[in-house]
């Protein structure tokens, strides 16, 4: 039954005892009394238990997890000495508790004394205390848990004897700075237990040999493991009678046909690209759900106990569809899921394929999905994603070396826990991959931050937050910081967010909880406005203790729908695919409507290239306008718009506002722009970076990110807003302050190196100017281009108006107090 | 000066750009809650580091005040120093920089919660000022009249276009100024805050500070 299968690890002189190459006879009988048989993958993560570090990468429904545990399982047996042996990391804590349920199941079949437990924020505190004093034998737990456990003084004590742990969705954690901190804190558990064993799971990744320097001890090498990826997909476009329209999203257009198909299988997951269309989408397909289908909708903006609701019924089987974001994208498997509609683009393949994973959870069998592109452009996108998915193309983003904030708190925890040897703990961190990179220099730079501010002004020398010792280590001065210290552990910034809730019988607060909404939104709202809100239209009445009140609202239609959620831009890769795609002979088989618009650009203007950045200069409407294909993403093609309309507004062209989309950036102006390589010269546009860009609201965001991880200020804790005056104040003004007097301060170098990757997308600028060289084609097409006629019906034109700004705001103020008949 | 004028017990006054109050009449600036010296006693209880540039950046916005209106009276309406502490360990610079600021005028500490009693300042320590027909206080009370009052750090919002626009304000009615913050490091407390709603009458109005202030009613 056992097969040991070869071209899995490549078998090394490395000997393991052999009762680890096979499997314990009580655990044997356990596989075969439930019919299963242990996959090639469980028993190679059996077989390399003893690697320093291993990562498996397995689709879902491959038994993912129970080989990363197999091995702690095995060895724990049925007489486990006491203490930690296994700690388990998950990104979610809903993963972290729904794992425990899962191996208690094998644990108390196979007879073994285990004793396991799981650790989130959502643990009691009694539960927590006795936890640390006397630890199960496997811990379940985030990275943010973790990272608290070992800010206490007793974290030493708790963590002996640990041996393995293992990290589940590696590639998920990878992506944001809690992977980052989580590798800084496997470095510090590394030096508290130099024999520990790091497991990493993953699913699909682009670059596995990445992943596996990411998760390894720096220099050991990291074994890869590759499980069978199982057929690839049934995957196709689901094409309409009615084209679909110019520009949007949300995919309405094709409600009928998404029903369709949704009738004709048993359970379908609706995955869209944000939160606000997924909740027009619910809204609609409800109106259009003649044969009541029992439909639900899931994501991060909804309540808990509504998204319980969604997630227990799912796996009662009771629903035909949830339209849902990515808050389903990681996850049990829940439910007999047998197809995945994505609507829109998908704007990453990584993404798509693991998405289309969250159908058919059975190994061998195809999962099946259907792509609805919301508009014209999407359509080509959707086709160049599948034949990435297809051609297993996977994209993503290098990553960038470990950022420095996350260092930052890295360092406060440490010191929390005891005092350090700054050269040992420099060692140290630099085992941990995103940092093994790290110079002396930047680290001490930290240090510094962490311990005086690092302030050019050294103003703080009596009440420094860290201080040397005679001995040479350092020690937090005040040890009550610690406590605040781990008030704020983690990476995770929330935007500011309100809670909706249905107003009250008596009208006082109280009501059923909704969900939440973004503090801009709920400022944007006046009493009366309608909107949708976990499928259901309510009208805003009150914002009363920072709680949106909302009551229901009879309307069909919603007067406003826009809450943000994230927004994806294009990847790198995929854009080239499509530029690839729109060159081939003859163009692939598309629906003849898009097919017929490809062929009229062709004539009219020019298609665009990978090697140029294509121009078009036309009038409408006796307007000048012009259209920058630069098919960088849509945080850079606005962040290109900002920067051109600048140099536009230098060279007196007057340019009045823009547009952009994934692909390309609309402006209008009062006079042609007839130099572009001028306006796109790469010097001018860095230096809009260092300077007026510095001004936009994005890089203040990013800076309140950094400030907040890196412990500067403190996060909005519920509750202790709404207590009389506010005694936090904007991040902002320290960002000014900074800019003003502390231009080289550590905290806006790390703004701006996040400037170049995150919503700012500076990178993906510098990366367009790269690739074509600075070569335009620039054209006079004589009329708005095919290409270019679906940025007129974008929203979210941005007027270019510094003082017209200020314009708007003193009429609006004038009308207020003429209403209120006061003048 | 330029800004938004408006009346008080009969009296004309200026809001300057800066949050600033200008009395023309009597050559007397007013500015409230300037907070000298928070990122200090921040630091010194354990809490964030700031950037400690507050106290310069706020004293360069008073200077240009002082010079453009030529002052001979400012009246600083409490709250001046984040603690007494904080007025003691002013570095040296920035000490000689107010001595300087406060050479050849009248300059009157009003007492605010956060710098009670005397402070190592030179000037004139009061626990209020009447200068009549108006009355200079830290905290508003009830039923007053004429009274100019600081402590809440006012601030307001105004909805354009889908946009939202936070900004400090001024407060005023017939019976009293509640004025902005005009430190640097400080927060603000929203307008419609019941403490506000209960203290301003019902047709107060709202000056947003910027160039020029922009009066709203009130949002409550």
């Amino acid at each position: 039954m056992l097969v040991r299968i070869s071209g899995m690890f490549t078998p090394r002189a490395i000997s393991y005892p052999a009762s680890m190459t096979t499997l314990p006879p009580a655990f044997e009988r356990w596989f075969t009394q439930r019919g299963w048989t242990p996959h090639p993958h469980q028993q190679a993560m059996l077989a390399r238990a003893d690697a320093p570090a291993v990562m498996l990468i397995a689709p879902t429904g491959g038994g993912k997890t129970l080989a990363g545990f197999l091995p702690s399982l095995v060895e724990l047996g049925n007489a486990p000495g006491p203490g930690l042996h296994t700690l388990y990391i998950s990104p979610l804590k809903a993963l972290a508790a729904d794992m425990r349920r899962n191996l208690t199941t094998p644990i108390e079949d196979i007879g073994l004394a285990i004793r396991v437990e799981d650790r989130s924020g959502d643990t009691t505190q009694t539960r927590k205390k006795a936890q640390r004093a006397d630890p199960p034998h496997i811990l379940l737990t985030t990275p943010e848990s973790l990272a608290l456990l070992l800010s206490y003084e007793d974290a030493p004590h708790m963590f002996t004897g640990l041996r393995r742990v293992v990290v589940d969705e590696l590639h998920a954690l990878a992506e944001s700075k809690r992977g980052d901190q989580l590798m800084l804190c496997l470095s510090r558990l590394h030096a508290l237990c130099p024999d520990l064993k790091r497991v990493g799971l993953s699913a699909t990744v682009e670059d596995p040999p990445a992943l596996a320097q990411f998760l390894a001890p720096h220099p050991t090498r990291c074994e890869i493991i590759e499980a069978d990826p199982g057929p690839d997909p049934d995957i196709a476009m689901l094409t309409t009678d009615t084209p679909p329209p110019w520009s949007g999203g949300g995919g309405r257009y094709a409600i009928r046909e998404v029903l369709d198909e949704v009738a004709k299988h048993k359970t379908t997951l609706i995955f869209h690209n944000t939160r606000a269309q997924a909740e027009i989408f619910f809204h609609e397909l409800w109106m259009a759900n003649d044969a009541a289908l029992p439909v639900g909708i899931h994501h991060g903006s909804l309540a808990l106990e509504q998204r319980k609701k969604v997630e227990a019924a799912m796996v009662a089987g009771s629903l035909r569809a949830v339209v849902c974001t990515g808050s389903l994208d990681l996850g049990l498997d829940w439910g007999d899921v047998d197809l995945v509609i994505q609507v829109g683009a998908p704007k990453n393949v990584k993404r798509l394929v693991q998405r289309i994973g969250r159908a058919n959870h059975r190994y061998n069998a195809p999962s099946k999905a259907l792509i609805l592109p919301a508009n014209r452009w999407e359509v080509i996108e959707c086709h160049a994603a599948i034949e990435a998915v297809l051609a297993h193309d996977l994209d993503g983003d290098p990553r960038g070396p470990g950022p420095r904030d996350v260092l930052c708190q890295h360092i406060l925890i440490t010191a929390c826990s005891a005092p350090f040897d700054a050269d040992a703990l420099f060692a140290e961190v630099t085992t941990a991959g995103p940092y093994a990179g790290l110079t002396r220099v930047n680290f001490d730079a930290c240090l510094d931050f962490v311990a005086t501010g690092g302030y050019a002004l050294h103003a703080y020398d009596r009440w420094q937050r860290l201080m040397q010792r005679a001995d040479g280590l350092w020690q937090l001065r005040d040890p009550r910081l610690a406590q605040q210290v781990r008030m704020n552990v983690g990476t995770i910034i929330d935007t500011d967010t309100l809670k909706v809730r249905m107003k009250g019988r008596s009208g006082a607060s109280g009501g059923k909880p909704l969900g939440e909404v973004e503090e801009s939104f709920a400022a944007s709202l006046t009493p009366g406005d309608t909107f949708l809100m976990g499928g259901r239209i309510v009208r805003f009445e009150s914002l009363r203790e920072m709680e949106v009140q909302v009551s229901r609202d009879r309307g069909r239609k919603p007067k406003l729908a826009v809450f943000s959620g994230t927004k994806f831009s294009t990847s790198t890769q995929l854009s080239t695919r499509i530029l690839d795609l729109l060159h081939r002979t003859p163009l692939p088989d598309l629906p003849r409507h898009t097919l017929d618009w490809i062929e009229l650009q062709r004539e009219v203007s020019l298609l665009p290239r990978a090697g140029r950045i294509l121009v078009e200069s036309f009038d409408h409407e006796d307007r000048p306008h012009t259209c920058i294909y630069g098919f960088a993403g849509k945080n850079a093609q606005q962040t290109l718009g900002l920067m051109v309309t600048r140099r536009m507004e230098e060279m007196g062209l007057g340019p009045l506002g823009f547009v952009a989309t994934d692909y390309a950036t609309l402006i209008w102006s009062v006079s042609h722009l007839d130099n572009p390589a001028h306006a796109l010269d790469a010097t001018g546009l860095h230096d809009g970076l260092d300077g007026w860009l510095a001004e936009n609201a994005l890089m203040k965001r990013s800076f309140k990110g950094a400030a907040t991880i890196a412990g500067l200020i403190t996060r909005n804790l519920p509750g202790k807003r709404s207590s009389g005056r506010q005694a936090t104040f904007s991040a902002d003004i320290l960002y000014d302050t900074l800019r003003k007097y502390d231009p080289d301060h550590l905290l806006l170098s790390i703004t701006r190196d996040e400037a170049m990757r995150g919503l700012i997308g500076f990178g993906r600028i510098d990366e367009m100017l790269a690739r074509t060289g600075g070569l335009i084609d620039h054209v006079h097409p004589g009329r708005v281009t095919p290409f270019a006629a679906p940025l007129f019906l974008e929203v979210g034109k941005v007027p270019v108006d510094g003082a017209g700004a200020d314009a708007l705001m003193r009429a609006e103020a004038d009308r207020l107090m003429m209403e209120a008949g006061l003048v | 000066m330029k800004g938004y004028d408006f009346n008080l017990a009969g009296v004309k006054l200026t809001l300057l750009p800066s949050g600033a109050l200008w009395w023309p009449d009597e050559w007397l600036l007013c500015v409230s809650d300037l907070h000298l010296g928070k990122s200090e006693r921040m630091a010194r209880k354990g809490g964030a580091i700031l950037p400690p540039y507050e106290t310069r950046d706020t004293l360069h916005r008073l200077q240009t005040d002082i010079e453009a209106s030529g002052a001979r009276t400012v009246v600083c309406l409490g709250d001046s120093f984040d603690d007494l502490e904080a007025s003691d360990n002013l570095p040296e610079v920035e000490a000689q920089w107010l001595n300087r600021l406060m050479a050849g005028r009248r300059w009157v500490w009003i007492e605010g919660n956060h710098d009670p009693g005397p402070i190592e300042f030179a000037g004139t320590h009061l626990a209020e000022l009447l200068h009549p027909p108006l009355h200079f206080r830290h905290i508003a009370r009830v039923g007053a009249a004429g009274e100019v009052t600081g402590h809440f750090h006012p601030k307001a919002r105004l909805h354009i276009k889908g946009r939202t626009v936070s900004r400090p304000c001024m407060l005023f009615d017939g019976d009293r100024v509640i004025m902005p913050s005009y430190g640097t490091y400080t927060g603000g407390l929203r307008s419609d805050h019941s403490v506000l709603s209960r203290l301003m009458r019902p047709e107060a109005i709202a000056v947003l500070l910027g160039d020029p202030p922009q009066p709203i009613p009130m949002p409550r």
